[in-house]
């Protein structure tokens, strides 16, 4: 099964508040700790190797083209 | 210290006579006789071959270093007639303990069944697994062990090797058909060769200390992540024959080797971990590391086994056994060879088989070292919430990752015939031979890997169930589990590790790996596979 990029949630807003809420009133390091933790609980629930890499890929490749798009703004 | 420094002499060897213009010929000629060369010269000669055996010191070497040894290397020296002795002196383990902190996080069994003739491990000074091997040489006329022989130069032909050697009397030269060098991590032979040897290096310094006591620690593997002892490092207890107990304590990047390894500076530090002083050092050795390999172990007539050819990080116990399962994969190549059973090209075999096994050894001891030893603050925060799930969660505790513990490599090999017929289990080919309890046909208990010592270590058919005889070839054994005057499989374990139905036949290579399996076989599948194991074709 590919990694899914279609909208899985009925109400997105309510999956990413959770998140965001998650962070509040943690500190930057907390917060990284929080995300490791978060991304392997995740990364089991998903169980699936192809489906990680294919998700760790796009996570990737948007990272770099929002920093390549934030030197060509400066 | 009981260190057991057993001295060997060097004696001199008509070989030293010879006129410089017509050295002595040789079929084989094993370069280092630490476990790995002992092993293969015992081997080859088993397999009637005359071996030569050069070694540049006279002694067994000092430490208990490599300890672990693994049920496929404890199965390899069955067949070489010493695993006896190895597992009456060794302390037999199954269990490791992963701790976190002063807690436990969780606990494997290695061999968690019934019904094997050798254990999951057993740990062993390194000195007396080499002591052991040098009587079983001694046993054997066809071995020829020359102590401070020290070779300083190859000249490599198409048709044969010469082998410059010096000697406490001077230097003399060899001709060989085959070298195999096992001449160790620092082997000269492989710079002799040329060959690259880069890899990964690892900063982290590790600190071994052989502690003489008594002590009430089950016969297990304990490992701490950030122990209360040895705060933000990691450690491992292991259990060694004679009250000695190995300790690894991984130090900063930074610490001074001269200084850490003073036993003033050791004992306090082991002191915090046993909680008491009662306790005598035998050893302290201070180490790093490095996984790396050879790309070619095969140098045209000059082969290279165990840590000449790859190294690994200590932690999965992946260096002695990896060494020692090289050794049984080129020892029946090599006799095949020179027998001319078999052409010269099967020795490629070799490299391939065991090179990918290198991979897997270094990928495996690679993750487990980075995971003690993070080098990133990201690394280290990934690792800090694995720990912490690791108290409430399975898939936590499975992450947590103390060392990958040794087990045999399954082959993708040309020598493999692929699966025509449905399998739901057994060994794929490519994979060494399961053990499993049986009993002769008059109801003698023994083991699998018995009947398959008994029948010679050549190919050999292992053939299940009620059918007809297998029509085997020439020079090929047969081993028949169930039928009329087979073997007893009264628990039915055999057939259950073999995915075993009436006809169900597996042909085993002469290192006990499977090359190919049939549910129901033809003489001429059984031809073609035999021909392919051996290659022929």
């Amino acid at each position: 099964m590919p990694l899914s990029t279609s909208s899985n949630f009925t109400k997105p807003d309510d999956a990413f508040r959770a998140i965001v809420e998650a962070h509040r009133g943690l500190s930057d390091a907390e917060s990284a700790d929080l995300d490791a933790a978060l991304v392997l609980v995740l990364a089991n629930h998903i169980g699936d190797i192809e489906v990680l890499r294919q998700a760790i890929e796009l996570a990737k490749q948007r990272m770099l083209d929002g920093q390549q798009q934030q030197q060509q703004q400066q | 210290m009981s260190q057991s420094k057993i001295q060997y002499g060097y004696r001199r060897h008509a070989d030293q006579d010879r006129p410089a213009a017509t050295p002595a010929e040789h079929a084989v000629v094993v370069v280092g006789a630490g476990p790995i060369g002992l092993s293969l010269a015992i081997d080859l000669a088993q397999r009637g071959h005359k071996v030569v055996l050069l070694d540049d010191a006279d002694r067994i070497g000092e430490g208990s270093r490599a300890i672990c040894f693994s049920k496929r290397a404890l199965e390899y020296w069955d067949r070489l007639g010493v695993a006896d002795r190895m597992v009456d002196k060794g302390v037999v383990w199954s269990v490791g303990r992963i701790f976190h902190g002063a807690s436990e996080l969780y606990q494997f069994n290695l061999l968690p069944e019934e019904g094997h003739k050798r254990p999951a491990f057993i740990n062993l000074q390194q000195y007396y697994a080499e002591a052991y091997l040098v009587d079983r040489v001694a046993q054997l006329p066809e071995i020829d062990l020359r102590w401070r022989n020290k070779v300083t130069a190859l000249d490599r032909r198409n048709d044969r090797v010469t082998l410059t050697i010096d000697t406490p009397e001077g230097p003399y030269q060899l001709h060989a058909q085959y070298v195999i060098a096992c001449d160790g991590a620092r082997s000269s032979l492989r710079q002799m060769v040329g060959a690259e040897f880069s890899g990964q290096v690892f900063e982290d310094q590790f600190l071994i200390a052989d502690v003489k006591m008594t002590a009430a620690f089950p016969t297990e593997r304990w490992f701490w992540f950030d122990p209360p002892f040895h705060a933000g490092r990691s450690a491992l207890l292991h259990k060694q024959p004679d009250d000695v107990w190995r300790i690894d304590l991984q130090l900063r990047p930074d610490a001074d080797p001269e200084i850490e390894k003073k036993p003033e500076n050791v004992r306090p530090r082991i002191a915090r971990m046993l909680g008491h002083e009662k306790f005598d050092f035998e050893w302290i050795s201070l180490y790093k590391f490095q996984c790396r390999r050879m790309d070619r172990f095969v140098h045209g007539r000059v082969i290279f086994a165990g840590d000449a050819a790859h190294q690994v990080s200590p932690f999965g116990a992946r260096g002695a056994n990896s060494g020692l399962e090289d050794a049984e994969n080129i020892a029946w190549k090599l006799d095949r060879v020179l027998r001319g059973t078999s052409p010269e090209g099967l020795l490629a075999s070799y490299h391939i088989e065991r090179s990918a096994a290198a991979d897997e050894n270094i990928r495996e001891s690679t993750r487990a070292t980075d995971f003690m030893a993070p080098t990133t603050q990201q690394e280290a925060r990934l690792r800090k919430a694995v720990l912490s799930l690791a108290r409430e969660t399975e898939f936590g505790k499975r992450m947590v990752n103390g060392g990958r513990l040794s087990v045999p490599s399954v082959y993708d090999t040309p020598l493999s015939t692929p699966d025509a017929d449905r399998w739901n289990g057994g060994p794929r080919p490519g994979a060494s031979m399961p053990d499993a309890p049986v009993a002769d046909h008059t109801g003698n208990p023994m083991f699998l890997t018995e009947a398959f010592i008994r029948k010679g270590m050549h190919f050999t058919l292992l053939t299940f169930g009620n059918g007809k005889d297998v029509d085997a070839p020439e020079g090929v054994g047969t081993i028949r589990v169930g039928g009329e005057n087979g073997m007893i499989d009264a628990a039915g374990l055999a057939g259950k590790r073999y995915d075993a139905e009436p006809g169900a036949t597996y042909l085993l290579r002469p290192d006990g790996y499977v090359a190919a399996r049939f549910r129901q076989p033809s003489r001429a599948a059984i031809d073609a596979a035999l021909a392919r194991a051996s290659g022929l074709i």
